[in-house]
């Protein structure tokens, strides 16, 4: 058996059944990161220790005859903006580079209480801003299906590892497409669940109207378990909703038959890439052929979402990273006078460029004079995004389109210029402006086997839907 | 231009952001470059339009109630021990890039 390429189910069904150990299984992942993980780049810490020690709590489960939990001995990964207690959690950031967070989010605590092994903490754009990995302070991570690509961002270690079997699955976050696009570059499925599905506690906050905790998977199955794992009402989150959690992988192989599928023409328009049009056409049409009706629809406001986005994640921005002043948990800045002086040298060591830039813009956006301007302006325009999809939901069941609008780019192809890097969340943010769930799924590669993203857009707390048209499309013909 | 080199300086001295004089120009480019990116929005005309600040109004609230009962859905007892115990003064100041097992230490910040 080989161990590395296992879901979820044949991972915790070999560890139940004892034709493995949650222990060699941790092993031969630890094994597979040591073999690749030197130029993929996906995990910035390892907790060998807390593996081990919850392999064999899972092992002693397996050997007592217990029936394990959903994902009883799984190995995951954590991206770095999660807390975990005791074990360093950086958000990709030098401003954090010794922390070690007192307690444990709630999305990583109710994974390890359902019996995953949390191999390690993975590499990210700092403080989850950006959409190509590079922004990690401390390396970039590099796209397992072509080193001189990127695997997307800011969830980049987290797609890189799930695509390099280098974890089962790990845990994502998305404020503007980030776990969606690196899946989708990588070539693995990423959820987006609704806005206050998943709890957002322990959650380092970029944006917070705007962060989604979700899972990437090799599978939309086990996307959906992880997703029924970590789902529900927390009363640490006062967002998260107080909702019934459906059983998604129940409701799964439910058919797909009769529903209304929306096709946006603003989401096939300029800049998208000839190969990925036709993948995404021809995975389309692989759903009309089960049977679903394709309805055209519009969402009139799409081309305002990208500026409606940067003004927006940018203002929150500003406010929650003013947390870090040098004085209870982030770097500080040596040989300094003055509390003033301490505070700016501090993050100005610690933030990096894009970090910096969106503080600023943030900043602006909300300052005296400008408020009206850019901040209000931006809430005002989310509202007519959210009821575009209002709109379009009254007579179709989900929506679908590409995930990004071209395969993964190379390294350095668009660094230098953050406009041109914005435009890679073309097609993910105005889901999360509206607060609905979003899926991508491969759906085909372009002629230098690049993976392609099929993205499917549902309703407000409507996750089965699609995850039941992404299972059903993932199905051989 | 809209943004001008006065604008940086009093944007980052709000953002307590200390730029070196690379960092200020490069800043002074991107943010001029994205605003005029962001500009399109003025071609929307948004004056009946209500300001969205976050999702979660569209669930749990109820819009029979007035004031903060709206919003009862959010709210829990007020208890002392917490939903989690507080931490203790030495995880509370584990993190502290100075500390003296007591208090968090900073440069002095008044001057005699």
């Amino acid at each position: 058996m080989d161990l590395t390429s296992l879901t979820i189910d044949a991972a915790r069904s070999a560890v139940q059944e004892r034709k493995t150990t949650a222990l060699a299984l941790a092993e031969a992942h630890y094994a597979r990161i040591q073999k690749e993980d030197g130029q993929i780049g996906a995990f910035l810490t390892l907790s060998k220790e807390r593996a081990l020690e919850q392999a064999d709590r899972i092992d002693r489960m397996a050997a007592e005859g217990k029936v394990l939990p959903p994902l009883g001995g799984v190995p995951v990964g954590i991206k770095d903006v999660m807390s975990t207690r005791g074990l360093r959690t950086t958000a990709g950031s030098k401003i954090l580079e010794k922390y070690i967070p007192p307690y444990d989010c709630t999305a990583v605590a109710r994974m390890e209480a359902a019996g995953a092994v949390v191999l390690g903490k993975m590499n990210c754009d700092e403080f989850a801003m950006g959409s190509s990995n590079e922004n990690s302070a401390y390396r970039p991570v590099r796209n397992p299906r072509d080193l001189s690509r990127v695997p997307g961002g800011s969830s980049g270690g987290s797609a890189a590892a799930v695509a390099a079997d280098m974890a089962v699955v790990t845990l994502g976050s998305d404020t503007g497409g980030s776990i969606r696009q690196p899946a989708s570059l990588c070539g693995v499925v990423g959820l987006m669940p609704t806005y206050g599905r998943v709890s957002r506690y322990g959650l380092i906050a970029f944006a917070s109207s705007l962060d989604h905790i979700g899972p990437l998977a090799k599978t939309v199955k086990d996307a959906a378990i992880v997703l029924r794992t970590i789902a529900g009402r927390d009363p640490m989150d006062s967002t998260s909703a107080d909702i019934p959690v459906p059983d998604y992988v129940a409701e799964l192989d439910r058919p797909v038959r009769g529903m209304k599928l929306g096709v946006a023409k603003e989401y096939f328009g300029e800049g998208l890439d000839d190969e990925v049009r036709q993948a995404v056409e021809a995975a389309i049409d692989k759903l009309k052929g089960l049977g679903c009706e394709i309805v055209p629809v519009s969402l009139p406001h799409t081309p305002y979402a990208i500026p409606t986005y940067y003004l927006i994640a940018t203002a929150e921005a500003s406010a929650n990273l003013a947390r870090y002043d040098g004085v209870r948990y982030s770097h500080r800045a040596r040989g300094v006078k003055t509390l003033s002086e301490m505070y700016r040298r501090s993050r100005d060591e610690g933030f990096g460029a894009e970090v910096k830039r969106r503080i600023m813009l943030g900043t602006y956006a909300l300052s005296a004079g400008y408020y009206d301007a850019y901040y209000l302006k931006a809430q005002k325009v989310r509202t007519l995004l959210t009821r575009d999809f209002d709109e379009a939901f009254r007579k179709i069941d989900a929506i679908v389109t590409p995930t990004s609008p071209t395969a993964a780019f190379r390294l350095g192809e668009k660094s230098n210029d953050p406009l041109a890097m914005y435009l890679a969340d073309i097609y993910t943010v105005t889901a999360d402006l509206a607060g609905i769930p979003g899926i991508s799924v491969p759906c085909g590669e372009t002629k230098e086997k690049l993976p392609i993203g099929l993205q499917i857009l549902g309703k407000h707390f409507d996750e089965s839907t699609i995850l039941r048209l992404g299972h059903a499309y993932e199905q051989p013909a | 231009m809209k943004v001008t080199d006065k604008d940086v300086a009093y944007v980052a001295d709000l953002a307590n952001l200390e730029l070196t004089a690379e960092e200020h120009a490069g800043m002074l480019r991107d943010l001029n470059s994205i605003l005029e990116y962001v500009d399109r929005l003025n071609e929307l005309d948004t004056s009946d339009v209500p300001p969205m600040a976050q999702v979660s109004d569209r669930y749990g609230v109820d819009e029979s109630k007035q004031g903060s009962a709206r919003f009862a859905y959010a709210s829990r007892e007020d208890i002392l021990e917490g939903l989690r115990k507080s931490l203790s003064q030495e995880e509370a100041l584990a993190n502290a890039p100075d500390a003296d097992g007591q208090f968090f230490q900073v440069p002095k910040v008044i001057e005699r």
